[in-house]
């Protein structure tokens, strides 16, 4: 009936005390609700394994109100792999909502109720009422937290994307690639429609790439949903977006660039390897990417507030392409365009 | 039962305390509670006791436990008496639709990846608890996300719900120049992607925004909580976006490389051909230097021919791009 520990990985990071506590007392109700449900699939809803689960249940099993006798202690019963829970009424139901567990479900909806195009907006109404009256004080503070997830473009796209998706229905795009400046034609099975930094985006199996890619809903020129099936095929794994949209691979080019103080943000705004602070306020930066085309472009647009140090080939492909640009110019009077 | 860790006993006797104070009538004085829970047994003399059932009540309070304290009863009327009002403690009935939980279920999801996704996960499953399950079928594929990247975000947020005056080290964004800031937090936001707090700052005497991102080393806090009021209908949003200052559109008229520039093209009022390889595209645009970043970005495939302004503006960023060694470097070769 003791929990069990697997030898060998007692130095495991321990959970502490409250925090374990604060799943038992979620864990009852849930389970008290759902007599018979499998130690799997609690073990999923709550994030643990199912030996964790286990030892929860001879946890509980040891706990009751004062007496300490039999009747006393809760009932709990797994031998079968199903649960089944008693005698834990003081305990049945669920602590009300802490300010940051208000917080993250009212900010999360709020941010949903302000997305042009997504389905179930009375639901999020709903929803929102019904929290927001149940939480009280605890969701006091939570307007000024907001989340705006959404700069109100592609709603069209974004209502064809979920009738796709829904579906399961392959889709046509004419989609420009801005970091290449090209307007493409592409068949894709979309996998997901995803919020990232305030855009919408299609991630899905591009049987022109033949990869998993993602499409940024704005960029979308024209969206159609085909007749054909858009199953992607098994193989296809969603990108995990953790460390941005732009996830480098170790054999990318590594590229180390210059920043000046007025270029200090693009150490924040992509992925970098490395930041280093220069005396001037500025830093030096290491970054990954498999393609330079958009880096060319990127260092253009800072002008003399960046400077390619790595790699060789870069810094002169920046170099040629401004003194054309600058050629262009001198070659044209400006106010009127040169006539051929 | 074999020797449970401390932590695990520690869980036990926590649950104990709880369903012991939820289950009485009657507030419980020190001493009964130490006789109802057994755990407390294992104390080595009184004081053990009373530290260990002092930090356990401090516990108990931080997850939000509705634990009071009242006038003991009338045995022990020399000594106040604990319990936990059922009423406070449980979360009211509220039955959820179906759908409705599907949203919640999106909007905890949200969270998924940022510093809240402990509560936001554990506040779906209170209120799944119920018993109701989430008909997710409608949303299949739909994932809204919240990032919180920025270190300072916890410590920002919670001042910013507290009303508690901070001070933290702040890069500005030309001169990167450092220094520490006092503010009064009135409201965060995420707006394109990146996280905002606006707040008065007590150095400037004044209201100002800032970015969480650009906050260095710890955020400290500078007094006690509710020291100040949040000015009566603030919108965090409308405070932020101002920074970006919107002006009446302007035409440009700027010669396009045919088979490039394509957002500008899709921007354009008017395109016409010039010639077989370029093209005239006339195009509004508010702020001259963003728009001269964006039409940099295209290099010798776009050439501006008016306001002169912006075509100064752009022949500084390539002139820039060429750097002073890079210049003499071309001239001598």
């Amino acid at each position: 009936m003791s929990p069990r520990r697997p030898a060998g990985q007692t130095r495991q990071v321990t959970e502490s005390a409250t925090h374990r506590l604060s799943r038992l007392l979620t864990m009852v109700p849930w389970l008290l609700n759902r007599q018979g449900v499998e130690i799997d699939e609690a073990a999923r809803e709550f994030g643990v394994t199912a030996a964790q689960i286990e030892a929860d249940l001879a946890l509980l099993f040891l706990c009751g109100t004062p007496g300490g006798y039999h009747g006393d202690l809760i009932e709990a019963e797994w031998e079968s792999g199903k649960v089944f829970l008693g005698n834990a009424d003081t305990i049945n139901r669920p602590l009300r909502l802490g300010v940051d567990e208000a917080l993250a479900l009212i900010v999360g909806l709020r941010a949903l109720a302000a997305v042009p195009g997504i389905g179930e907006r009375d639901a999020v109404v709903r929803a929102l009422a019904k929290l927001e009256a149940a939480t009280g004080s605890a969701s006091a503070g939570s307007s000024r937290i907001q989340v705006l997830i959404d700069e109100g473009t592609g709603r069209e796209a974004m209502a064809l994307a979920q009738e796709a998706l829904a579906a399961r229905r392959r889709i046509h795009l004419r989609y420009l690639v801005p970091g290449r400046d090209e307007s493409t034609e592409r068949d894709v099975d979309p996998m997901r429609l995803v919020n990232f930094d305030a855009h919408w985006y299609i991630e899905g199996w591009c049987h022109r790439a033949e990869d998993v890619r993602l499409f940024r809903l704005d960029r979308i020129e024209s969206l159609t949903l085909l007749e054909g099936d858009g199953t992607p095929p098994a193989t296809a794994q969603p990108r995990d977006l953790d460390s941005g949209v732009f996830t480098p691979r170790a054999d990318d080019l590594l590229v180390r660039l210059a920043l000046r103080p007025g270029a200090r943000w693009v150490s924040d705004y992509y992925p970098t390897e490395s930041v280093e602070r220069s005396q001037d306020g500025g830093a030096v930066i290491t970054l990954r990417t498999a393609d330079t085309a958009w880096l060319r472009r990127l260092m253009w647009r800072l002008g003399s507030q960046a400077t390619v140090l790595e790699p060789e080939s870069l810094a002169r492909e920046v170099r040629r392409g401004a003194l054309e640009a600058l050629e262009a110019y001198a070659g044209s009077a400006g106010s009127t365009p040169a006539s051929g | 039962m074999s020797a449970p860790t401390n932590a695990s006993t520690k869980t036990e006797r926590l649950l104990n305390l709880v369903i012991c104070l939820l289950y009485t009538r009657q507030p419980l004085s020190k001493a009964r509670i130490r006789d109802a829970v057994p755990q407390y047994g294992t104390a080595a003399s009184d004081e053990a006791f009373d530290r260990m059932f002092e930090r356990d009540k401090d516990e108990l309070r931080e997850l939000g436990i509705p634990l009071v304290t009242e006038p003991g009863d009338v045995l022990f009327d020399d000594e106040p008496g604990y319990r936990i009002d059922r009423r406070e403690y449980a979360l009211p009935e509220i039955s959820f639709a179906s759908d409705e939980l599907a949203v919640l279920g999106l909007a905890s999801r949200a969270w998924a990846q940022a510093s809240l996704a402990g509560p936001a996960a554990q506040a779906l499953r209170k209120l799944e608890a119920a018993g109701v399950e989430r008909d997710d079928s409608s949303l299949i594929g739909i994932e809204p996300r919240v990032r919180t990247a920025e270190p300072a975000f916890e410590a920002v947020k919670n001042a910013v719900l507290s009303r508690t005056p901070v001070s933290f080290t702040y890069r500005t964004a030309g001169s990167g120049e450092v220094a520490t800031r006092h503010v009064q937090p009135w409201a965060i936001a995420s707006w394109h992607g990146r996280w905002y707090l606006t707040g008065f700052d007590t150095d400037k005497d004044a209201p100002r925004v800032f970015r969480l991102g650009r906050i260095e080393g710890e955020v400290a806090i500078e007094g006690k909580p509710a020291a100040y009021e949040v000015p009566e209908g603030h919108q965090p949003k409308a405070m932020i976006s101002t920074l970006v200052v919107e002006r009446d559109p302007r035409p440009a008229a700027l010669r396009v490389r045919v088979g490039a520039g394509h957002s500008l093209r899709r921007q354009a009022r008017t395109v016409a051909d010039s010639d077989g390889s370029w093209s005239l595209v006339e195009v509004d645009f508010t702020d001259t230097e963003a728009f001269a970043d964006e039409i940099s970005t295209f290099g010798p495939d776009v050439v501006v021919e008016g306001p002169s302004e912006l075509r100064e503006s752009v022949i500084r960023r390539f002139t820039g791009a060429l750097g002073p060694a890079a210049g003499s470097e071309e001239a001598s070769a």
